[in-house]
């Protein structure tokens, strides 16, 4: 937990460090291959919810899931 | 069982819900589940509505129902074959500001022995050039456990989630994953029906059965990496890998690669393997060499040494209709996936007459099923 607390503590601090400075190297321009529906990474989440569902009530593992982000930045 | 699927729906509302620097579309979905395996028959409806409004603020609800008939191999050796209900729903809030997402959720999941309640709070944020989505998540659940037959038993579950996830654009055809999460839970951790086995000799089969015993805490690392590609030609390849280890001693390995393939404007194919393994429970046991043989007792298959293997596929269908042409996009959707459990220590104890721990491993085969429609409006 305290791992986890450190992870999230260094993110914030990166996330307050100045990020405009960073050039994108993938310009908004040349993000229309990103932004099909095709390259979500969750393209209906309910569906895919209902299958880690499926996957949680009967295997060990859990968590870690993903697709949080979407990713595309396409605004 | 329980207690991972009320930790497990709720925590899995979050990804719907804390998209970074565009609020999600306006969108209902209607879905019809089944799942058919082992025994156990689960169907039912599952519905999921967002809305947002002046493209800051964004609302969303869910309701979900399993109807489970089971009469699985835990019923059948060691109990009456049963069916119940659980009924879950979810509402939750977002705020967009900026590069900046807020959001907040709350489910509550409810069965005639069981009842959990979870709230999650998530944040996330674009940055570099919005090449980059950070989100952090936090949620915590507060699960009721009772007993059928026994108004004698009622225990507690505390369960927290802490979730790290960075979505990061690589090239103008690449998005690359990777996701931490930690999960703590303390209480009572085992399903109140299910017991272990030891060697008795007394018995006519060789063995009995007792009350199953698990520690009262548990906590879960999972990392897990995922990249996303576009095909020179409009299609998608993704791989994803995770690695969980926990306080018991298990440890899973997950990779799943899936294949998209849209087909005009109408049609879109998916079709994807997964394959899961993990190694057992430190305490888990098929077979004890006797009663009370130590302080924890486990049979719960699910923290045996097992493999799964499942091959899906999905098709989805826009389509027009006058009747719903208030709606901007309509789809059609079936998914249908096949997995396969395989067991390396939990016997098939259906077979008897045979020397106890020399029965056949257990396997078996599930049939997964979503029909589903969606609107954007």
């Amino acid at each position: 937990m305290r791992v986890a607390r450190l992870a999230a503590a260094a993110l914030l601090l990166v996330a307050a460090s100045g990020c405009s400075r960073v050039e994108p190297w993938v310009k908004p321009y040349e993000r229309e291959n990103l932004a099909d529906p095709i390259m979500a990474w969750d393209r209906d989440p309910v569906s895919s919810s209902y299958m880690r569902h499926v996957y949680d009530s009967r295997e060990g593992a859990r968590g870690a899931n993903g697709g949080a982000g979407g990713g595309c930045g396409c605004n | 069982m329980q207690l991972i699927r009320a930790a497990a729906v709720a925590l899995l509302l979050l990804p719907a819900t804390a998209l970074a620097a565009v609020l999600p579309d306006d969108r209902a979905d209607l879905l019809y589940h089944y799942y058919d395996g082992g025994g156990v028959t689960i169907d039912g409806p599952s519905l999921l509505v967002r809305k947002k409004f002046a493209e800051k603020y964004a609302v969303n609800a869910s309701y979900y129902v399993d109807m489970v008939s089971s009469a699985s191999i835990d019923v059948i050796t060691t109990a009456s074959p049963y069916d119940e209900e659980r009924t879950q729903y979810g509402v939750g809030f977002e705020y967009l500001r900026g590069k900046v997402t807020y959001a907040a959720s709350f489910s509550n999941s409810n069965e005639n022995d069981y009842n959990a309640d979870t709230a999650s709070l998530s944040i996330s944020q674009d940055m570099f050039g919005d090449l980059t989505t950070v989100s952090l998540i936090f949620s915590r659940g507060w699960d009721d456990v009772t007993r059928r037959g026994d108004a004698t038993f009622e225990d507690t579950v505390d369960r927290r989630i802490y979730g790290v996830d960075i979505s990061q654009i690589a090239t103008k055809n690449l998005v690359l994953g990777l996701s931490y999460e930690t999960i703590t839970e303390e209480g009572f951790l085992n399903n109140p029906y299910r017991q272990a086995r030891f060697v008795d000799v007394d018995a006519a089969l060789g063995y009995s059965y007792q009350a199953e015993v698990y520690p009262r805490t548990r906590t879960g690392n999972a990392i897990s990496f995922r990249g996303r590609w576009y095909l020179p030609y409009r299609a998608a390849i993704q791989g994803d890998y995770r690695f969980y280890t926990d306080t018991w001693e298990i440890q899973g390995h997950t990779a799943e690669v899936s294949y998209t393939h849209p087909l005009d404007d109408e049609w879109t194919f998916d079709v994807h393997y997964r394959f899961y393994t993990q190694n057992a429970a430190e305490f888990y046991s098929d077979l004890y060499p006797r009663e009370d043989f130590q302080n924890f007792l486990a049979r719960d298959k699910e923290l045996a040494s097992m493999q799964s293997h499942t091959l899906g596929f999905g098709v989805a269908y826009e389509f027009k209709s006058s009747m719903l042409s208030f709606l901007n996009k309509t789809t059609l959707n079936l998914r249908y996936d096949r997995i396969r459990f395989d067991y390396d220590d939990f016997r098939d104890l259906r077979v008897t007459g045979v020397a106890p721990g020399t029965e056949p491993l257990y396997t078996f085969d599930a049939d997964v099923i979503r029909f589903y429609f969606s609107g954007w409006f």
